[in-house]
């Protein structure tokens, strides 16, 4: 059986088959790091971070803990200082602070002055953005009113949950119409309903056109949301693919089925990548969604009596396991 | 810079709302309220005993000054206490990082964070100083002599300690931090009083060392000179006031503060603009 990595591909080897990342438009990219590299001490954080992110696009960026996730945001946020390579942000270099106008964050545990109340925190934070006053008097109770907050507008943060927490911390990362939004971990501390409104508002957003970089340990939300996404491991992206081709190029298939020869199982082979064999169970990852019927076909011609044939989705679960190996008890 | 007058704002709300300024400020009015209530009694004491106009004069003018005296403690715990875990505690918890991400450069950040400080600090100092000389004036019809001077030492010293605070505190934790400052105050302090019983004894090597601790730290010297300042001639002359007279920090000294101060503030931007949150 062909083991599993096998179709991993490192991101040189995308580069060179995808002509987009090795020339890419510079103008219509959001975001584009080169080489960008962090070093503590003597632990290398981000070992050289490659990737373009389009503008208008949401991006998914997923990778197990100590991957080096958030020390890339932090870089791209001017928090953290690149010990190498290069990123810009918006067509500007990251090291430029007015560039930061025009984005929007959201850190994965939000927390801020717990005194303010809702109003003085979105205002406080659009009067940093350099937003007029009759602009934020219009921009904060819609801000309120998208992240579901109205009612508790004049509640101190001291009183609030930690949903309302990154529900409010959402709307200051949103207050100024930013180009581009960063995500990190914005579902941490929802309920199935803010969960949902994440997932409205980050659609909102595409279809006014910002990019979206969203950093998150929910595959299921990343697969719904995102374009793209990146898999980062020790520093480096592994793999950068579109999310729509997850099913279109492994495609599983579970068969229960009896009187299978040997011959016949070997036969498959043309058409599937793995063939297990459990009793009287069968999976195939196939190569292409379209030889499902001629594997059918073929069973039946040589004498096997199927009785199931279930073709399986392949989450992004499965591709993350995959591309990145399971627990490693980070 | 707009910004920078903005986190001056926040940062003056965030402190102003600390629970340690209305203990201080409660301390304070304790504190006045034992200083006017001491001052009766002493007034009384005075009338029953005959006590000369001039011996009088001298003993209120003492009694203010050791009330001063109690201000600039108060005015020191309440500078480093307040401003510790401004730096220290927000990038641990990560709150700096809603702020550091917006359009505003670090020494912005970090400027606007002392001015907050600054101007909650000075108006403690004002009330305290001119609450204290205030009610001495009314009940005894006595101040400190150089007032203004004085309240001007006390207030540099605030501010030389709330640079040095943000510096060790843009590297520091909260703890680390203040045990540090207020070790190097309490050098300082003790450097003073060494310097000042060398002078009584002339001693030039227990001076030197006094003066050495005073670079080390110069907190203490801008206080004795501020006692210096607001203390009766007499006392000056006679060389015996518990605060100052013996060995008085010279002009080159408060100057040598000034600078110190600025240049503690500088490394304080130049340290939290490189390190990373």
């Amino acid at each position: 059986m062909q083991p599993l990595n096998a179709s991993t591909r490192n991101f040189e080897e995308y580069a060179q088959n995808d002509s987009e990342l090795v020339q890419p438009d510079p103008a219509e990219l959001a975001i584009s790091t080169r080489n960008l590299r962090k070093v503590f001490g003597d632990k290398v954080a981000v070992r050289g971070l490659t990737l373009d992110v389009r503008r208008g696009e949401v991006f998914g960026f997923l990778g197990p803990n100590g991957a080096g996730k958030s020390t890339s945001v932090k870089m791209l946020l001017g928090l953290v200082e690149p010990t190498g390579g290069e990123a810009q942000v918006l067509g500007r270099s990251i090291a430029d602070w007015k560039m930061r106008a025009r984005i929007g964050f959201l850190p994965e545990h939000f927390r801020f002055y717990d005194w303010l109340n809702a109003v003085e925190l979105l205002r406080l934070h659009g009067r940093l953005y350099g937003m007029a006053t009759a602009e934020l008097r219009r921009r904060i109770p819609h801000m309120l009113d998208v992240v579901g907050l109205t009612a508790h507008r004049s509640k101190p943060l001291r009183d609030f949950s930690k949903g309302m927490l990154q529900r409010i911390g959402l709307a200051q990362a949103l207050i100024n119409e930013p180009d581009v939004i960063f995500l990190d971990e914005p579902t941490s501390g929802l309920d199935p309903v803010g969960r949902r409104l994440v997932r409205d508002i980050i659609k909102t957003q595409r279809e006014r056109g910002a990019t979206v970089f969203l950093n998150s340990h929910l595959l299921s939300e990343v697969e719904v949301t995102c374009e793209r996404v990146a898999f980062i491991k020790a520093g480096e992206v592994i793999e950068i693919r579109d999310v729509r081709t997850f099913e279109q190029e492994r495609n599983r298939v579970v068969l229960r089925v009896e009187s299978i020869s040997e011959g016949t199982l070997d036969g498959l082979r043309v058409w599937a990548f793995d063939v297990e064999r459990h009793e009287t169970y069968l999976r195939l990852n196939l190569k292409s969604p379209a030889f499902a019927p001629v594997v059918l076909r073929y069973l039946v011609e040589h004498g096997t009596e199927v009785y199931e044939f279930a073709p399986q989705r392949f989450s992004l679960e499965d591709r993350f396991l995959e591309i990145l190996g399971g627990d490693q008890g980070l | 810079m707009m910004r920078m007058w903005i986190m001056a704002g926040v940062t003056f709300r965030e402190s102003a709302r600390k629970k340690l300024l209305w203990m201080a400020l409660l301390a304070g009015v304790a504190f006045l309220a034992l200083f006017g209530t001491a001052l009766h009694f002493q007034l009384a004491a005075f009338v029953d005993n005959r006590v000369p106009p001039i011996l009088r004069r001298e003993m209120l003018s003492g009694m203010l000054m050791m009330g001063i005296y109690a201000i600039d403690l108060l005015v020191v715990v309440m500078t480093v206490l307040t401003s510790v875990d401004t730096l220290s505690g927000e990038i641990a918890s990560g709150t700096i990082q809603a702020v550091a991400t917006k359009p505003i450069r670090r020494w912005e950040l970090l400027v606007g964070k002392w001015l907050g400080f600054s101007a909650m600090l000075t108006g403690y100092i004002l009330l305290m100083v001119f609450g204290v000389n205030a009610l001495a004036y009314l009940m005894t019809g006595v101040t400190a002599r150089h007032l203004v001077q004085g309240f001007a030492l006390i207030w540099m010293e605030s501010m030389l300690l709330l640079s040095v605070t943000l510096c060790f505190g843009s590297v520091l934790s909260t703890l680390t931090n203040g045990a540090l400052v207020l070790g190097l105050h309490g050098l300082a302090f003790l450097g003073g009083w060494i310097e000042q019983a060398g002078a009584l004894t002339h001693t030039p090597k227990a001076v030197l060392v006094g003066i050495v601790a005073s670079i080390v730290m110069p907190s203490e010297s801008l206080w004795r000179r501020a006692a210096f300042e607001m203390q009766s001639p007499l006392t000056t002359s006679l060389n015996f006031s518990p605060f100052s007279g013996a060995s008085v920090p010279s002009s080159m000294m408060i100057g040598y503060a000034g600078v110190y101060t600025a240049v503690f503030l500088a490394l304080a931007i130049r340290q939290l603009s490189r390190r990373d949150l």
